[in-house]
């Protein structure tokens, strides 16, 4: 369970969020959608510990996010931000194998070497194992980014838009990973998305923010209704009940 | 992933067979005259290269990747810039006569301390409060302009005779090392290069970025403050030894980047302090036999290190 209370956060002298109280339960996908500036981001550094907490409290699985050894929490939490720019010359295999540094402190054992396996398999990266990361394409790149996410092998994934630049194929096949992980293994994914019927098809739960504060949070049915989103988003658009699947027309 | 680490080993190697070879050069050629003392003297030179090679190599690996860029030196913390302000002002208060009569270790330890506290004021309020590095960067590289203006001063001030000595000492030269200095900077060196070398997995996954450092469980600011506090100590204990040089560290870590092909440190680190033993050595070998002893090794190192260094600059804008 993710524990959220009263956390504020000003940057600059502009408030960023507002007094925020949150939980995320265990298991399960959690989607966090908004519009752009909606705090979205700056929520999940403050639970990944990237940004110091200013003010209010959070808690993954009781483990207080700001006091809580670093390595400790690499084991239980993985964080994806959006677009980690990757300075070193690194091979896609080497990058990946990084995901299992909180567990073997660099030395891979042969355990380590299966899962590094097992990521390149799941996200189609095999043949390019061996590929310097500045050689990939904007895709590639963040499918290698995804599986070294994976590769950490905690029960909380925290993923800041991992959908940009990906095609139609991987981006089905990363939220088919993320929805069989949550229901095989138990693990719970907090995932921000901007293509709101992704979450609709794969989200258990989806929390909208706007203007540094939760203005909903709820089943996914719940939320995926015309009040609401336009409430969140500022504009009215259709829900449809297509195949048994919400599916919400924003672009018409 | 395996074949390209034993390709690198072999690359290691073969470094560490030429700078073994490039040692004995040093060591061997022309000896004559009395052997024991010219062999001493040679072997006191020699170690007081392979330190401040590896000490000045391992600095600024760790240096760039803690601050996450390939073409900077720990030298912008305005660490010799110090050194040098220090020097002017011995000489100016001393003059040239007194300044050569300080005790050796005295002027080491004085010199050694004033350098590491510096870094310790620029980098420890990290722990304490999330400061930018870069802010910080920029402290040490005004602080560094500052030092340099007032050695200016000073230097206006000598007389010429005392500014002949100071030019003496504020060039890296290997000519006149005491061993005792040798043993308390290579004490020194040891320490440095030992947390370095453990650190060495950490440092690879520093490099992937502050962010995603976090993400995999390094506790960032404590582990940036500490490994920069370990550079100073290195730099330091270096330039403390035979003077400031500024641009070696630059040149053998592009020039080991190069040459094994890799950023992982349990490669890079010692390539590069590889490549500095074998540029020191060698250019100290080169200069006494081929060029007639002429010179200083240190304003050679400046100069080649200079272009290489507007050499990566322009390679980097072009790509």
């Amino acid at each position: 369970m993710i524990e959220i209370a009263g956390v504020s956060l000003a940057l600059g002298g502009s408030r960023i969020l507002d007094n925020v109280s949150l939980t995320v339960p265990k298991g399960g996908v959690t989607a966090l959608v908004g519009p752009n500036g909606a705090g979205k981001s700056s929520l999940l550094s403050l639970i990944a510990r990237l940004r110091p907490l200013q003010s209010g409290r959070i808690t993954v699985d009781g483990l207080p996010v700001d006091t809580t050894p670093s390595r400790q929490l690499a084991r239980i939490m993985a964080i994806l931000r959006q677009d980690p720019g990757v300075a070193s010359r690194l091979r896609v295999a080497e990058l990946v194998g990084f995901g299992r540094f909180p567990h073997n402190r660099g030395r891979l054992t042969a355990k380590d070497r299966e899962i590094i396996a097992a990521s390149l398999e799941q996200f189609d990266l095999s043949d390019l194992a061996l590929r310097f990361i500045d050689t990939l394409s904007g895709g590639q790149r963040q499918r290698a980014l995804v599986a070294m996410t994976f590769c950490q092998g905690t029960d909380y994934i925290l993923l800041d838009e991992p959908l940009n630049n990906l095609d139609m194929f991987h981006a089905r096949n990363l939220m088919r990973t993320l929805r069989r992980i949550a229901d095989e293994h138990g693990k719970t994914v907090l995932i921000v998305l901007h293509d709101i019927n992704h979450a609709a098809s794969y989200a258990d739960r989806i929390v909208a923010m706007k203007d540094g504060a939760v203005i909903a949070s709820g089943e996914t049915g719940d939320i995926i209704r015309p009040d609401i989103l336009e409430s969140i988003f500022g504009f009215s658009m259709r829900v449809e009940n297509i195949a048994g699947r919400l599916t919400v027309l924003h672009h018409a | 992933m395996q074949r390209g680490l034993v390709r690198h080993e072999g690359r290691l190697v073969i470094m560490a067979a030429v700078a073994v070879l490039v040692g004995v050069a040093f060591m061997t050629i022309g000896l004559r005259g009395d052997l024991a003392f010219v062999v001493e003297l040679r072997a006191a030179r020699l170690a007081a290269m392979v330190l401040v090679g590896v000490a000045v190599a391992v600095s600024t690996v760790v240096f760039q990747t803690v601050c996450a860029n390939r073409i900077i030196t720990p030298s912008i913390m305005g660490l010799d810039a110090l050194y040098v302000f220090c020097q002017t002002a011995l000489v100016f208060a001393l003059s040239g006569f007194g300044f050569a009569g300080i005790d050796p270790s005295l002027h080491f330890f004085g010199n050694f301390t004033a350098m590491t506290s510096l870094a310790l004021a620029l980098f420890l309020p990290m722990l304490r409060r999330r400061f930018d590095l870069t802010l910080m960067l920029l402290t040490g590289v005004v602080l560094g302009v500052l030092f340099r203006s007032l050695t200016t001063l000073l230097a206006r001030l000598l007389d010429p005779n005392d500014f002949a000595v100071l030019q003496g000492t504020v060039f890296a030269s290997f000519n006149a090392v005491e061993p005792d200095l040798l043993l308390l900077a290579g004490l020194i060196t040891v320490a440095g290069v030992a947390i370095a070398w453990r650190a060495r997995h950490v440092l690879d996954v520093l490099a992937l970025g502050t962010d995603t450092a976090i993400g995999l469980g390094v506790a960032w600011r404590v582990t940036a403050a500490g490994l920069l506090v370990v550079v100073a100590a290195l730099v330091s204990a270096s330039t403390a030894l035979v003077g400031p040089m500024a641009f070696l560290g630059l040149l053998v870590v592009s020039l080991a980047e190069r040459i094994v092909g890799t950023d992982r440190h349990a490669i890079l680190l010692p390539a590069a302090a590889l490549t500095a033993i074998i540029v020191l050595v060698g250019g100290q070998t080169i200069l006494q036999h081929a060029l007639g002893g002429e010179g200083s090794l240190g304003i050679v190192v400046e100069f080649v290190g200079g272009i290489v260094f507007l050499a990566i600059l322009f390679a980097g804008g072009r790509q």
